[in-house]
């Protein structure tokens, strides 16, 4: 009976998860509106999360849309549709590949971080220290941290889309010896300011996912440093499953 | 702020403070007072609750019973915002010194300064003055992983005092020092004590430590309040758990059983 055992076992995380991560959120809607809101961190993290993450989303995004490009433009000469390249690669990315791919580099790079420096912070007193010095820990580690990645997250995917864009036209145009007049028109033309925000909301929605998991993981650490390393590693993998299934619900809630 | 100042009432009043985690309860019903300007020590084996008695008094634990009254008021019905207001007045070293890694020096002996209205130049020049009071110079600018052990525990010490509290907390202050940083660290808490007449409640297993900065020790065992003595009586003093822990005995009235260990088997081993 060790499969059900396990089975249950995987339930019950399951629900001990969303539960915390429910907690957190309400934790967070609930103090969001009260000061002291601690700016300075705000900016300190939003420079962490935007800045910091600039060169591995830029560099993501530039080899994807090449690929796609790349990609495109190979099944589309079977039919004679090669203009058609463009299309694919700037909607792709704009309405898909942006948010996720830079959701995905973030959850990585940002959650784990997260994860780790307030698992460490928990482990080390620096949480109670932190109460003892009558300020909030909440409102200094957690809210700042959630809203930076908020924030940041849809610049991040504006940067991405465009970088990938300009990579699918580098291909496109000089590798791939496309008309870029026809490139740039078919891109404009047919992609409306919709399928733009739609990418933009996703964004939004997996930088709360990445804050609020990444801080849950780390705030509720237990264990010294295995705990720490526990918390991180479930931070990222926990926040990746979550954008790669929340992405198909909100696909289908935006453009159902 | 209750600026309560007459001394014949307790400053910190705990009354049945129960804690339990799961089945394991760890407080049991504690009974004690610390008096205004005193300084009260709880010595006790390892894991009998320590910790959790001054976690549950800073409101970092919940109690599952019992009141905690500071100059009458009572601490556990007080809001979280109202709660860190309190702790204005509260300052506490932890075991490992809990400095924020991430600051430097002068800005974590600051932190509660900064965090009131208090100017970055002014708030600076307080930490600079306050580590000097505990002997260290030249070192505001240094992050805490540029710090010696030591060094870290009088920086937190330094942390500790700096917004100037009138209730202190020490959570085993010379643990994992050497005995001659454990003196200073000592006479730096013994002068903080003379000078502004601190109230102060230390948790620590350093009787040497108990004896030096303490006006009163007492024995937590079982989760209660075993025995109050006055610091000088300590070593004469006739209870019989209280010696079994002042002269370090594994034999005597103390049960180690619940940790799976028999005693007597294992001396004639």
């Amino acid at each position: 009976m060790n499969w059900l055992s396990s089975i249950g076992s995987a339930v019950e995380f399951l629900f001990n998860r969303t539960g915390l991560y429910a907690l957190m959120l309400l934790e967070l809607l609930r103090k969001l509106g009260k000061p002291p809101w601690y700016g300075r961190q705000l900016l300190l993290q939003a420079e962490e999360v935007g800045v910091q993450s600039l060169p591995v989303v830029m560099l993501t995004a530039l080899f994807t849309g090449m690929v796609l490009a790349l990609q495109s433009y190979i099944v589309f000469h079977r039919f004679a549709a090669e203009s058609l390249t463009g299309l694919v690669v700037s909607m792709s990315l704009v309405r898909e590949l942006g948010p996720v791919l830079v959701g995905l580099m973030v959850a990585g790079r940002v959650g784990a971080s997260f994860a780790a420096e307030l698992g460490t912070m928990r482990v080390t007193e620096q949480i109670d220290a932190l109460w003892t010095l009558s300020t909030d820990p909440f409102r200094y580690l957690v809210t700042p941290r959630v809203l930076a990645v908020i924030l940041m997250l849809p610049l991040l995917t504006v940067i991405a889309d465009f970088i990938g864009i300009y990579g699918g036209y580098a291909i496109s145009v000089f590798l791939l010896d496309q008309n870029p007049t026809v490139y740039i028109e078919n891109t404009t033309v047919y992609m409306g300011l919709e399928d733009f925000y739609s990418g933009l909301v996703k964004a939004c929605f997996f930088g709360l996912l990445i804050g609020v998991i990444g801080c849950t993981e780390g705030f509720n650490c237990k264990g010294g440093a295995a705990g720490v390393g526990t918390a991180t590693t479930r931070a990222v993998v926990i926040s990746c499953m979550s954008i790669l299934v929340s992405d198909y619900f909100l696909t289908a809630w935006l453009f159902g | 702020m209750n600026d309560t100042t007459n001394n014949d009432l307790p400053r910190i009043s705990i009354r049945g403070l129960s804690k339990s985690f799961g089945d394991n309860v760890v407080l049991d019903g504690v009974d004690l007072d610390i008096m205004p300007d005193k300084s009260t020590t709880v010595i006790g084996m390892s894991g009998t609750g320590k910790s959790v008695l001054i976690k549950c008094i800073l409101g970092l634990l919940k109690p599952d019973a019992g009141e905690i009254l500071v100059d009458g008021e009572n601490w556990l019905t007080l809001s979280e915002n109202e709660h860190l207001k309190r702790m204005r007045r509260i300052g506490m070293l932890f075991q490992g010194a809990a400095l924020f890694d991430s600051l430097k020096v002068w800005e974590n002996v600051s932190f509660a300064l900064l965090r009131q209205d208090v100017s970055k130049k002014e708030a600076k020049e307080r930490a600079i003055e306050v580590l000097a009071l505990v002997g260290l110079h030249d070192i505001a600018e240094l992050m805490p992983a540029e710090l010696s052990g030591g060094m870290a525990k009088r920086v937190g010490l330094a942390r500790t005092i700096c917004h100037k509290p009138d209730i202190v907390f020490f959570d085993e202050p010379t643990t994992g020092l050497d005995p001659i940083m454990s003196d200073v660290i000592n006479h730096l808490i013994l002068r903080l004590h003379k000078n502004s007449g601190t109230t102060m409640l230390s948790i620590t297993h350093d009787l040497k430590s108990a004896e030096m900065i303490s006006d009163h020790i007492a024995l937590l065992c079982h989760g209660r309040i075993h025995r109050i003595v006055p610091a000088n009586e300590l070593r004469s003093d006739k209870d019989p758990m209280l010696r079994q822990f002042v002269e370090g005995r594994a034999q005597g009235p103390f049960n180690c059983s619940h940790w799976g260990i028999n005693i007597e088997e294992a001396i004639d081993r």
